[in-house]
Order: C-alpha cells, then structure tokens, then sequence
C-alpha cells in the first residue's frame, strides 16, 4: 500500500503552502504557460537569462499541492543555474519520476527535489509533479504553444 | 451532529433489506488499499448487478451470433434477444414504439446522432441552438461542431448560484431563430434535476423541439418520455446498472422519419446499387454495422433489475443519502458544497477549502472511498462558480449512511495531511 506521507512530504506541504518566486517577472526573457487538463492544473513560468544563466525566475498557477510545490521546488534548483545545467536536472527529475516506485534516488544531486519521489507510487499524480519541469523545458527552449501533461 | 438530525430524514428508511441488495453487486464486497470499497462515483459509472454480469456471460457462452442475417436458429435467437432488449427500453422510457428506440454506445453519440442528422440539414446561418449553463460537454460540443459548420449559433440558459436554470431568461432565449433546445434532465456535476417538462411545454409553444440528455436521470428517476414530452431523449446504459457501450436514443418517430442516416454500412439499407440506396425502415436505418448485441441484451437485463426494486422505498433511501450527506458534509469546517438546488438527485460538488480537488481525491482513496475530482467534463460549470474543480459524491441506491460516514473520516485525513 502506497503510504500518503510518501506523497505530502511536509516539504512538498509547505512548498504548497508557502511557494516560492510566486511573482511575474518584469522583464522575462523567456515564458512558458502549461496545463493539465485532467487536473485542471496550470502554470506560467518566466526565466530572465543573462546570457546562458538563469538570473531570476518567477511562476504563477493554480493547481494541486504536487504541482504548485513541485513549481516552487523548481524555480529554487534552477535559479544561478545554466540552461544546460537546468536541462539536466530536468532530465534527471523526469528519470526519477518516470523510475519504478523504490528505485533508488540520486540525493546528493537532486537535494530538495528529491521529495518527488514519493509521487511514483501514485502513477495518476506524476503529471502534477512534471508539468512545471516540462514548462520550464518549453520556455528554454523557447517553445511557442503552451505544453500539456495531457 | 444535531444538524443532521434536523436537516436528515429521521432514522434510515426501510430500504428492502439494504444488505441482500448490495451482495448482488460483487464488486461492493471488494477491498481497495486493504480497506473495503465505498464507491461514491455512481455519476461517472455504476456498478453491475450478478444479473447483468451473467446475462453477458450467458450470452457470449451460449448465444453469440450476428443478428438480422442469419436464417439459423442461434442467429434468430439472438435477433429475438437483441429485439427483446429494444422492447424492454421501450418500455423503461414509455415510448409508444420499439422503433422510436434507436440503439447507439451512449448518450454521447446519442446527442451526436441528432446534432448531425437532425442539425445539419435543418441549421442555417444565424440560426439558434440553446443548451443550459449546466451541461456536460456531450451536450455542448457536438452542438458548436454542427453550428461552426453551419453557421449557427450556440445560446446559453443561464443558471442562479444554486445551480438552478432560470426558466424567465429560457423563456425569453426562446425566438423565432431558436431551432432546437437540448439540455440535461439531471446535472452530472451538480445534481440539480431540471424542470424538463416545463422546458419543453415553452419550446413547444414555439415550436421547437428540445433533446433531453437522461444519462444522470436514468438511474435515479421514472422516465416518461410522452409524459415530458421529449422530443429526443438519450441514455447511457452504463450509467444504469448495465454494461458500457450500449445506450438508447429515443426519437419520435415524426422526426426520426425524417433525418437521414448517421453512419452507412450493412444493417441500415434495403437495397444498395452504385447508383442509389434505399434505407432500412426505424430504427434499423441509424444502426449500421453489427450493434452491440451483448450490450443491448445485457441492459435489458439491467432493466428487468430495475423494474424489480421498489421504486417508492430506493426513491426514499436515495433522498435519505442525499440529505445526510449534505448535513455531513455542511458540519465539516472549511467544506463548501457545490449545488444547491432545491430538486436534486444523488450528487453532492463540494471543495474543501485550501486543499486542491485532486489532493482530495488521492487521500481519500487511500480509505477505500472512490469519489470523482476534477471539472467532471462541465469546464464552463467550474468556470460559474469560480472554481478550478470539485470533488464529487455521487449515491446510487446501493449505497448507505456508512458509506457517507466513510467519506466523512476520509475527508478528517486530508484535514490532516494539509494541517
């Protein structure tokens, strides 16, 4: 039985309660809107880049607590980071949350994101846990049509 | 809990033996998580009765041929089966004939059926199509396809915040534009049971014809379709106890006679050339292909079931539901219901303030308890009411206090987890 503190880690509770970079950007250099059409989930994220460094980020949505702490989460481990510093997290988070429940999760690399895991024992959940990290892959890479989990 | 006795029937109703009932659906003594299954999604789909389970095995097993071809005795008696079947939906519904009863997968491609053979040859350009506020978007999508294509226009029957059509505003929608009215007899996210025959005494007066989607009545209310005067009414059979894929579209035949065809193929012609095909008379016309005979048979069987309870007494135990779970549900802090007609079926909206529907969802299935979270495919309801999603509890007879209760300490837990 898949155990609910698994899922509503008191981080993933609290990123929920309390997101962080919850703000628009005044000058974004790149922005990115997804859904989740299931859920209803939704989330716009802008990136400011100077050069190739993520200087500031900034997203606003409503949706479940996965989604809105997994958004907040995010926006705390790519900000200072290279674009392809953040596009290899990004694979690295979707590697975890595409990973059979159990199967062992890098915590030195994935630090606070590593919260996520518990989402794998809940397959129906793990959109709400990507679609920020989609969305941020679709702003830096510049995607005109806004992504869905869908 | 001094406000469910004042708001709840006193006492549970004598439902005829409550307990015998629910051991003729296997599925109700299932566990789910190592907890025993409560299932409150009866709106999204109900459970089956060991008779249709083994009216569908019975079938397949000992009855399985292609109908309306063979001169063999089995494919005869599936003919005469799939036939009977026909009958018995007549009758649910109290048609005046067996060919006013058209066999499709459900109500959605029952409303498809009459937004293209009905909608396309008759809509013109500027020409009205009202639905209500509250519609699933069966009844809303199929109708934007045929106006898009022909230049119409779709109009929307407002509703009050307690979820209840305003009947002055339809009134004064009606016009001589308006070509058709469809609308929902009971909502599926809100539980509110329209006054559909009032609906369709306005249309009529104007000489408009009115679509009724019955998906959310057909489990719960008596269905006379002469007496409310519909002129199409459609039903899910999954959605009453029979299996998935088969439903009914009741037409009158006046118009029924008059549409062309839905889909072409073999069951639905008279004679075919390269030049020119006749079609089959009703209701074989708007069957082509080989129908879902097992489906058709095994919702005649969900409607012999049916006809078996008694309807006063499941009528009775299915208000009880309705009221304990709103006097529950209203006694928990932070919990804000979702529709609040005065006439309401088995289904109670509400969100749980602060906490996403779907976070709802998952804590509570963790407890056994099977409610639907989400938009319930009526967006533009979510949209009214300003709310992204709600979760739903939604009652067949089947169900009882306990499984309210159930749902009630599950909803303790989200309180919990979200503390």
């Amino acid at each position: 039985m898949a155990d609910l503190s698994d899922l509503y880690q008191q981080l993933i509770i609290e990123h929920n309660r309390s997101p962080r970079n919850f703000k628009k950007l005044s000058h974004p250099s790149r922005a990115a809107e997804g859904s989740n059409p299931l859920c209803g989930d939704q989330i716009r994220l802008e990136v400011e880049l100077d050069g190739d460094r993520i200087t500031d980020i900034g997203f606003q949505g409503s949706g479940c607590a996965i989604s809105q702490a997994a958004a907040s989460l995010l926006t705390g481990a790519v900000l200072g980071k290279s674009r392809p510093e953040a596009e290899a997290l990004f694979q690295e988070v979707h590697t975890m949350l595409t990973s059979p429940p159990g199967a062992a999760v890098d915590t030195a690399r994935l630090g606070k994101l590593a919260a996520l895991a518990g989402v794998r024992r809940f397959p129906v959940r793990v959109k709400c846990a990507s679609l920020s990290w989609h969305t941020l892959h679709a702003a830096l890479q510049a995607a005109a049509e806004p992504v869905t989990t869908e | 809990m001094t406000s469910v006795r004042q708001t709840a029937a006193p006492g549970a109703p004598p439902v005829r033996d409550l307990a015998r009932l629910r051991a003729e659906f296997p599925i109700l003594a299932t566990t789910v998580h190592g907890k025993p299954l409560v299932y409150l999604d009866n709106a999204a789909t109900s459970q089956k009765p060991r008779a249709v389970i083994e009216r569908l095995e019975r079938y397949y097993a000992t009855e399985n041929a292609n109908v309306h071809r063979g001169v063999y005795e089995l494919s005869e008696h599936a003919t005469a089966e799939y036939e009977s079947a026909r009958e018995k939906a007549r009758a649910f519904l109290n048609a005046a004939a067996t060919q006013e009863i058209v066999f499709v997968r459900g109500t959605t491609e029952g409303i498809n059926l009459v937004a293209s053979s009905w909608g396309r040859p008759r809509l013109q350009p500027g020409d009205e199509v009202l639905v209500s506020a509250m519609e699933h978007h069966s009844n809303i999508v199929p109708w934007q396809l045929v106006c898009e294509e022909r230049g119409a226009v779709l109009r929307v029957i407002p509703m009050n915040r307690r979820g209840e059509l305003l009947l002055d505003d339809y009134a004064r929608l009606l016009s001589d534009r308006t070509r058709i009215v469809a609308v929902a007899h009971v909502s599926n996210s809100l539980g509110t049971i329209n006054p559909v025959a009032d609906i369709v005494r306005l249309a009529h007066a104007r000489g408009v014809p009115v679509l009724v989607d019955g998906a959310q009545a057909a489990p719960h209310l008596k269905i006379d379709v002469r007496e409310l005067g519909a002129d199409f009414y459609t039903v899910s059979g999954h959605k009453m106890f029979g299996p998935t894929g088969i439903g009914v579209l009741y037409g009158k035949a006046e118009w029924l006679e008059t549409m062309p065809p839905y889909q072409g193929g073999g069951d639905m012609i008279k004679a075919v050339t390269f030049a020119k095909t006749t079609y089959a008379d009703l209701p074989a016309k708007f069957e082509a292909g080989t129908p879902h005979i097992a489906g058709a048979i095994g919702l005649g069987a969900a409607i012999d079931y049916l006809g078996s309870l008694d309807w006063p007494t499941v009528a009775a135990h299915e208000r009880d539901l309705l009221a304990y779970a709103t006097a529950r549900l209203r006694d928990i802090p932070g919990v804000q219901l979702v529709g609040t007609a005065a006439h309401k079926a088995g289904v109670v909206s509400f969100v749980v303030g602060g906490v996403h529907a779907h976070d709802v969802g998952t804590i509570v299935d963790q407890e056994g308890v099977a409610i639907r979270t989400g938009h319930h495919c009526t967006q533009p309801v979510m949209d009214f009411f300003g709310v992204p999603a709600t979760a739903r509890a939604s009652f067949a007879f089947y169900n009882t206090r306990a499984d309210v209760d159930a749902l009630v300490s599950a909803l303790a837990k989200v309180r919990k987890v979200f503390s």
